[in-house]
């Protein structure tokens, strides 16, 4: 059978740079970590319920509860800014 | 990611399990595969706080793990892709490996590279006589796509256009008329889970150099440089982009039918009492463009214009739309007439100051609205106008729905009778289309 040659139509994909994580902490035991609002549907209330999850089984985990300061398309570096200043570690939510 | 990766703190993110694979492609092209991610079953909206209580103290619906011993341990343990900065390479073929005609038809469809309706194969033959319709070099970038904010732009050459043109089986002389489209950026293939669509509307001489179709059925499946060019738009998309996927790159959650050919018609410059849509945004009437518009969803509709209580139900269709997709009227030129017969409206800015001044709900309604408590209301509380302002609005007063700028109006249709829709979505940007002659 004869065979045809054709294109491929997919674009070009940008160069991938890898990105280093940020070191882990040894305990959360007197920790401050930021539950970051991404005001997304009902994420504050899930967070808030987070928080309570902490103060509950880990007390010496101190949590703030801070909403991003518009919507989550838009990069936050006050708010970012905040919590390498007073926090330890950040858990953001919730995505979908 | 950028909290992790730039300000180095160490960081959980807690997504709902549905986008589980798209959040993790999404790591992975950012650089950060070993992103600490947690998973809790979708929806989070409307839930009551017990309900997301029990979501904190369950299982990742992925992994079948407690979600905060995942969440502890995400911010306590090594990750695994923690390594170093280097950068890679990635790259596309030219060429498809040589095959039967039947066998690269189900390699299209398996690489998901098809709308799922049959091609024509894109041989070298076919895209050099696609590439006869312009005088742009084939090596030449024409763009770059993204499906959504959080993934990465690819770039796509005129060769790659026309390798989708000829796909969706577009004639050459429609070529320009996809370069413009491919031009723009907007993506017709925009992965939101609301299921959008895009919307694009041709202005100008080529309309008819083409045979573009304007009046009766300009928005069905009659007109072959409608139909194609509009569905080369969506192949372009999808492919130059690096694809759309469900569960993947693409996650509306009931699809939309628009999307097929995205919405592609001339407008009906002939038979509208106003001026043309992209002579409003700042061409000639000689001028061929294309005017290209994001998040079509919503759709309402009527016919003509009642005497007696018109005000009240075109007012009644505006506010049946979600105040997150502004109304763009898609005028039958007898529809546009009445316009202005019963309105006055003999330039089109008065019908859309009209429109913004009658498009009002109480501000207690409007804030409530989902769309506009994850999009707009953060907007408000961080300052932005003209939202900040609308906030101090008591909950009873009527504000308006739209911003002025977002209402659009264009003519199409062929009189068979005065039948007009509202389409509910974003004007984007207006491409000339000669520069890509």
């Amino acid at each position: 059978m004869s065979t045809l040659t054709v294109l491929d139509p997919t674009g070009y994909p940008p160069k991938i740079a890898a990105k280093a994580l940020a070191p882990r902490l040894d305990t959360l035991n007197g920790r401050t970590v930021y539950l970051v609002d991404c005001r997304f549907d009902d994420s504050d209330i899930f967070l808030a319920q987070m928080q309570a999850w902490f103060a509950e089984h880990m007390p010496s985990v101190k949590t703030v509860l801070k909403r991003i300061s518009s919507v989550y398309l838009v990069d936050d570096p006050k708010t970012w800014e905040e919590i390498k200043a007073r926090g330890h570690a950040a858990i953001l939510g919730v995505g979908h | 990611m950028t909290i992790e990766a730039k300000y180095g703190v160490p960081t959980v993110a807690v997504h709902t399990d549905k986008f589980d694979k798209v959040v993790r492609s999404v790591a992975d092209v950012n650089g950060m595969p070993g992103l600490a991610q947690v998973f809790v079953p979708q929806p989070i909206m409307g839930k009551t706080p017990g309900e997301l209580r029990a979501y904190v103290d369950g299982t990742d619906p992925t992994t079948g793990r407690s979600v905060m011993q995942e969440v502890i341990e995400g911010l306590t343990l090594p990750r695994d892709g923690a390594r170093a900065r280097v950068e890679y390479d990635r790259s596309t073929p030219r060429l498809v490996e040589a095959d039967t005609e039947e066998h690269l038809h189900r390699v299209f469809l398996e690489r998901n590279w098809t709308d799922h309706l049959p091609i024509v194969l894109p041989t070298e033959a076919r895209v050099a006589a696609m590439l006869a319709g312009t005088r742009r070099k084939p090596d030449e970038v024409v763009g770059r796509m993204r499906s959504t904010h959080f993934r990465e732009y690819w770039e796509y050459t005129v060769e790659k256009v026309a390798v989708n043109a000829v796909m969706a089986g577009a004639r050459p002389d429609y070529f320009p008329v996809i370069l413009a489209l491919a031009a723009t950026g907007v993506t017709a293939r925009g992965s939101s889970s609301s299921a959008v669509a895009a919307m694009a509307v041709v202005n100008g001489p080529i309309r008819h150099e083409v045979g573009m179709n304007a009046g009766t059925g300009a928005m069905g499946p009659y007109s072959h440089a409608n139909a194609t060019i509009g569905r080369a738009y969506g192949l372009l998309s999808q492919n130059g982009q690096g694809g759309s996927v469900p569960g993947l790159s693409y996650m509306g959650n009931q699809g939309n039918s628009y999307a097929y050919n995205s919405v592609t018609f001339a407008e009906n410059e002939e038979r509208s009492p106003w001026a043309p849509f992209h002579v409003q945004h700042g061409r000639s009437a000689g001028d061929s463009a294309v005017s290209v518009f994001s998040g079509v969803r919503s759709t309402a509709f009527t016919l003509g214009l009642r005497e007696k209580h018109w005000r009240e139900h075109v007012g009644h269709l505006l506010r049946g739309m979600d105040p997150h997709g502004p109304p763009v009227l898609l005028l039958d030129p007898i529809a546009a007439r009445q316009f202005v017969d019963r309105g006055g409206f003999a330039k089109k800015d008065a019908l859309i100051d009209w429109l913004h001044d009658t498009a009002r709900m109480k501000a207690g309604e409007y804030w409530d609205y989902q769309l506009i408590q994850n999009y707009i209301y953060p907007r408000a509380t961080f300052g932005e106008e003209p939202w900040a302002s609308k906030l101090k609005a008591a909950p009873d007063e009527e504000i308006p729905m739209f911003r002025r700028e977002d209402i659009h109006v264009i003519v199409v249709g062929g009189e068979t009778n005065g039948y007009w829709r509202i389409m509910g979505c974003n004007y984007q940007k207006t491409e000339p289309v000669d520069a890509w002659r």
